[in-house]
């Protein structure tokens, strides 16, 4: 495989592998920052993988008083699925279990889409006949008692069939806390690009996966090929010298914006050069079995 | 195009009823036999071409150049489009409206907005009594849309309300909210004696604690509400109001328990 340089990191010449998913977006707030990005954490815990959460989920953007629709400090929070039904399902669940219970906590749709999903108009029973519906400029909200006062919910929410999830990047360096320092490098700049998350913890994994495995039942396993204590059991992908690999995985709204999340990604790790981070930069890419988004590095370069 | 403008010649010399004049009541009509339309409630048979000077050819934006208190019906049932009365207005301005937008520049009598389903009704001065109220034997009120009073509201404002917002910004009467089923009265400048009175649900909002109170409303508390600053953006952004009028934890009183009992007065503390 080719590679180019940049700032004496090699990148190779391969495609991250991308594929369709639907998605949704809220902004919730609370009395301060501290607690609507409780509320936020606590809504997009265990939502890493679909492979086994249902859902893919994190903070796309902190917003600041003056930017949500309440006046108090919020998050905007994505939630991305396979389908439609599942979206719904995750969403209903986590707002009912996180966000409700949260002190103070309200909730916004911050999305338009192709259909609603329910929001407030799913919890609204949680009043026991005591909510309140209330509809002006041009928006619906459900209020419903609670403990410290109101839960303020809007009643729906927008559906996008344009989400992509699965953008990434694999990051391979020397050591393991030069491979960290690249990643957090790497999720601090795409943290600044709207519209796109990194579900796993904190934007880093390190259990990147292949598709399938040997054992029955299982939809993925251990990315054998980029495990550097395989190196030379298996066919692998990792030079001498590289100990320690992990990835940045990206959902986003569009495929713009994945695209615009690996390029910020991808100028920060070279940036960052592989003394301190990453001596090569790859993409996980499965032949083109696993979507029909691909995002080529050599495109997305600095 | 130039709008529709019926330009009045003189002060009507009866009570006229001008719910014929709307662009969905007009559309298709010739405009030569516009004027031929019959306006007057008495044996006389005003018609458009007796009361008005007739200008201009665009439907969806209607121009009364001139009002008298004697003009019923302005906008009745209105969908689409614009009718502006540069004057004042009489009974039902704007009754079971849809959609579009009414503005009187000046006075309605009663029953301005009278069972509204959608659209926006301005009174740029005073309304008369039952603003947004059903009419003898009907059943709700207001029922959508938006409703804006300038100046005052005589009573009964609100009257079996069931849905959409009214605002009052240089106070009403006394019973304002009166049997609301639902919907959203907001008022500033101050209410008469007995707000709410039999509401069953819906909300009423105020800038100040209501003086005279039935006893069938109770205390509530006053803890922070989100929907209080939504509330405040809206009617800031939308330009109803100038400064926010519930602030960050109104108070709050629920009722009227003499009947369903989940409406609430919420007011600035």
């Amino acid at each position: 495989m080719q590679r180019l340089i940049v700032n004496g990191v090699a990148i190779d010449d391969t495609f991250a592998e991308a594929f369709g998913m639907r998605a949704t977006a809220i902004i919730i707030t609370g009395p301060n920052r501290k607690w609507a990005r409780q509320a936020a954490i606590s809504m997009t815990g265990f939502a890493t993988s679909v492979i086994g959460c249902g859902c893919e989920a994190a903070i796309d953007v902190e917003l600041p008083a003056s930017q949500t629709p309440d006046g108090r400090p919020g998050c905007r929070v994505m939630i991305f699925a396979v389908s439609t039904d599942e979206l719904q399902k995750q969403l209903q669940n986590r707002l009912g279990q996180c966000v409700l219970t949260s002190p103070g906590s309200a909730c916004f749709a911050d999305l338009k889409g192709t259909a609603d999903l329910k929001l407030g108009s799913a919890l609204r029973y949680f009043g026991d006949g005591w909510q309140v519906s209330k509809k002006f400029g041009g928006r619906h909200y459900w209020r419903v008692p609670v403990m410290d006062g109101e839960f303020l919910c809007e009643a729906t929410t927008g559906l996008t069939k344009e989400a992509v999830g699965g953008g990434n990047l694999l990051l391979l360096a020397e050591s393991n806390a030069k491979a960290l320092a690249a990643a957090e490098a790497a999720v601090a700049a795409i943290e600044k690009v709207p519209g796109a998350i990194m579900p796993f913890p904190g934007g880093v994994v390190r259990s990147g996966s292949k598709v399938g495995g040997k054992y029955k039942g299982m939809t993925a396993s251990t990315n054998d090929a980029f495990a550097p204590t395989l190196r030379g059991v298996v066919k692998s992908e990792l030079d001498p010298g590289i100990n320690a690999v992990l990835e940045i995985v990206i959902d986003g709204q569009t495929s713009d914006a994945v695209a615009a999340a690996m390029k910020a990604g991808l100028g920060a790790v070279t940036k960052l050069g592989p003394a301190k981070g990453a001596a090569r930069i790859s993409a996980g890419n499965y032949g083109g079995k696993l979507g029909k988004f691909h995002y080529h590095l050599k495109d997305l370069l600095p | 195009m130039k709008a529709l403008t019926f330009t009045l010649r003189e002060t009507p010399p009866e009570r006229l009823d001008l719910s014929p004049l709307t662009p969905e009541k007009l559309a298709g009509i010739d405009k030569g036999e516009i004027g031929k339309i019959r306006l007057g409630m008495s044996k006389r048979a005003l018609t458009v071409g007796d009361l008005f000077k007739v200008s201009g050819s665009d439907l969806k934006s209607i121009v009364f150049e001139g009002g008298s208190e004697r003009f019923d019906r302005v906008g009745t049932g209105l969908v689409d489009g614009t009718i502006r009365v540069v004057g004042d207005a009489g009974a039902q301005a704007g009754r079971q409206m849809r959609g579009g937008l009414l503005t009187i520049e000046g006075n309605t009598g009663s029953h301005a907005g009278s069972c509204m389903r959608g659209g926006r009704l301005e009174i740029t001065i005073n309304a008369g009594d039952h603003l947004g109220g059903p009419l003898a034997g009907e059943l709700a009120g207001m029922n959508g849309g938006m409703v804006i009073v300038r100046g005052r509201a005589g009573a009964f404002a609100g009257d079996r309300m069931r849905r959409g917002v009214a605002a009052v910004l240089k106070g009403c009467g006394e019973y304002a909210g009166a049997r609301m089923i639902a919907g959203t009265l907001v008022v500033t400048g101050g209410v008469g004696g007995l707000p709410g009175y039999l509401m069953r649900r819906g909300s009423i909002l105020l800038d100040r604690e209501p003086a005279e109170l039935s006893p069938s409303f109770v205390e509530c508390g006053a803890p922070d509400s989100s929907f209080a600053s939504v509330m405040d953006r809206y009617l800031v952004t939308d330009g109803i109001l100038k400064r926010p009028l519930l602030g960050k934890a109104p108070g709050k009183f629920g009722g009227d328990n003499a009947v369903f009992g989940t409406g609430e007065i919420l007011f600035r503390r």
